[in-house]
């Protein structure tokens, strides 16, 4: 066995002769929180598609938990726990029901599934819901559900497919910090999201894909030191009351969108001089973040998938 | 690309198959009343109230005819509907099908179990009328419980075809063409109302390629004790559309789920 949980060589999906993953090689090792980022049209579901052995390669190799896909996925996915894009709780069951009935699919049951159930019930804040129909669940509570349907079988992984879309504060925030207890006590999460928070709060280890490419990859502090210079100033406003745009290129990147003139360098302090006292001027200044490195990587038009 | 590799079979199809045991137990009242009042209505309505026209069918009395015959035709459309609409909507709005993939199952369980919840929905409803034309007099013969496992084979044999049109089928419209080409059609003149040595040459050589006119020459006689001919025919007939219809809804669901 080696020492990584996902190990893809030259890993291509094509789908009528076009491909949308054009080999690529991922190493997720045992452990932490492994991000898989992009925009849509990435690629990104469709790598972890092919990891569960839900889509046949199209070439190239793929090690899950040490074992060959698509050879031996149904016994790597009764190692896997999932957390779909969209919920597919099954509506005609009760919260735990819908436990009960899914871990049946693992081939598990009696006393020792019934205490499972009621600690992850517990464990995703739903023990009053136990009975309740799933539509009468708010998406929040759906999306716990999704989590503890996903972790019944004990997996060694935990997938999630954005995990965390559409959600209020209050439930994200409930999530990550359940994601991050589950990761301390030793399962690996694999997630794919296109919240660049998320991914810089969670993830240990970060790739950066478009168009069925990796782009980039690291830790989320290492991808910013080495993509974006550490300080952005954003400026918007009546750009004629300024006495002219800075654009000394050898001391700050600019970039321009719509409205909007960002910044990038690691002496803000001429900028921020220059329009503080500006009334109609507004700026911002912040520390760069994995959304800066996200958008240089992989541009910003819009993708419409 | 396509996956014709043959569907193996395993225990997970059980598991498929008790999901939605486990679900229509919850829908126990409105599946019972559907599932005895149709049939007593038929029974009632045209059985005794055509009946008293037409006098004797085929050696039986009508409301015998038609009995024997509906017990047939029942498991025929249960299992054709479930097929159609409860598993697209398994498929497709519901995601079912996707929550399943992420667990050990695989395709070929889900439409095996599919197959198995189908026809045993089948067998519940062909039953419920058995019951309903036995407390109406119509069936009376000890033999008529043997007509049981055929209404489960009756069931699988158009399970299988009903999956295959929800695989490529991109909404519950598309339904109404199955129904009124090929369902309806056998309804009508595979022998439910008539029998079908009635019908003109040429029509009787097509209507007898068609799976439900053998699911009756079983069923008929086997509920009326008359004779029955060419068992081995017919059972082969319903087990060869059972079997290659499997094979063809394997294929064609795994074309729409597994990409």
């Amino acid at each position: 066995m080696n020492n990584f949980i996902i190990k893809a060589e030259n890993l291509k999906k094509s789908f009528n002769g076009e491909f949308v993953v054009k080999g690529i090689d991922l190493q997720v090792p045992y452990g932490g929180c492994f991000g898989l980022l992009g925009p849509n049209g990435a690629g990104k579901t469709t790598t972890l598609r092919m990891i569960l052995g839900q889509s046949p390669l199209s070439g190239g190799d793929l090690e899950v938990l040490g074992l060959n896909v698509p050879t031996h996925a149904r016994q790597i996915r009764k190692d896997i726990g999932i957390v779909p894009q969209l919920d597919n709780l099954d509506p005609d069951f009760t919260v735990a029901e819908n436990l009960e009935v899914y871990a049946g699919f693992f081939s598990l049951s009696g006393p020792a599934l019934q205490h499972r159930i009621r600690e992850l019930l517990k464990f995703v804040e739903l023990s009053e819901k136990a009975d309740v129909r799933i539509n009468q669940l708010s998406g929040g509570m759906k999306r716990r559900l999704s989590i503890a349907r996903a972790l019944v079988n004990e997996p060694s992984l935990l997938v999630l497919d954005e995990p965390t879309t559409g959600l209020d504060p209050q439930v994200r925030h409930l999530i990550w910090g359940r994601l991050r207890e589950l990761k301390n006590s030793g399962t690996t999460l694999l997630l794919t999201t296109h919240f660049m928070e998320e991914a810089e709060r969670l993830c240990d280890d970060i790739v950066i894909m478009d168009h069925g490419v990796i782009l980039s990859q690291g830790h989320p502090k290492q991808l910013i030191k080495n993509h974006v210079e550490p300080e952005v100033v954003e400026i918007h406003g009546e750009m004629d009351a300024l006495p002219g745009i800075l654009t000394e290129q050898d001391i700050y990147r600019v970039e321009i969108v719509g409205e909007t003139i960002y910044y990038f360098t690691d002496a803000p302090g001429e900028i921020i001089r220059r329009v503080e006292d500006k009334p109609k001027v507004h700026y911002l200044h912040r520390p760069a973040n994995l959304e800066d490195v996200f958008l240089r990587l992989t541009g910003r038009e819009m993708r419409e998938t | 690309m396509i996956d014709w590799r043959l569907p193996e079979m395993r225990f997970g199809m059980f598991l498929v198959w008790r999901r939605n045991l486990l679900v229509w137990r919850k829908l126990l009242i409105p599946s019972l009343l559907f599932n005895f009042g149709e049939p007593f209505l038929y029974l009632l309505g045209l059985g005794l109230g055509l009946g008293r026209f037409v006098g004797e069918l085929g050696g039986l009395p009508y409301l015998t005819f038609l009995a024997s015959g509906l017990i047939a035709s029942s498991s025929m459309n249960t299992a054709t509907f479930e097929g159609l609409f409860s598993v697209y909507t398994r498929m497709v709005p519901q995601q079912t099908y996707e929550g399943m993939l992420a667990t050990p199952l695989e395709v070929d369980d889900i439409v095996a179990g599919e197959m198995l919840w189908c026809a045993t929905k089948g067998l519940f409803s062909s039953s419920a009328i058995l019951l309903v034309a036995f407390l109406l007099g119509a069936i009376s013969h000890w033999q008529a419980l043997l007509c049981i496992p055929l209404f489960f084979l009756t069931g699988l044999c158009f399970a299988g075809p009903a999956i295959m049109v929800a695989s490529f089928s991109r909404s519950y419209d598309f339904f109404n063409y199955y129904v009124t080409l090929v369902l309806t059609p056998m309804f009508i003149f595979c022998g439910v109302f008539y029998p079908v040595a009635t019908l003109p040459d040429f029509a009787q050589s097509v209507v007898r390629l068609l799976p439900l006119s053998h699911s009756i020459a079983l069923i008929r006689p086997l509920a009326t004790g008359q004779e029955i001919s060419q068992v081995i025919l017919h059972i082969g007939v319903l087990l060869a559309f059972a079997l290659v219809s499997f094979y063809w809804a394997v294929v064609l669901v795994r074309r729409r789920l597994i990409q």
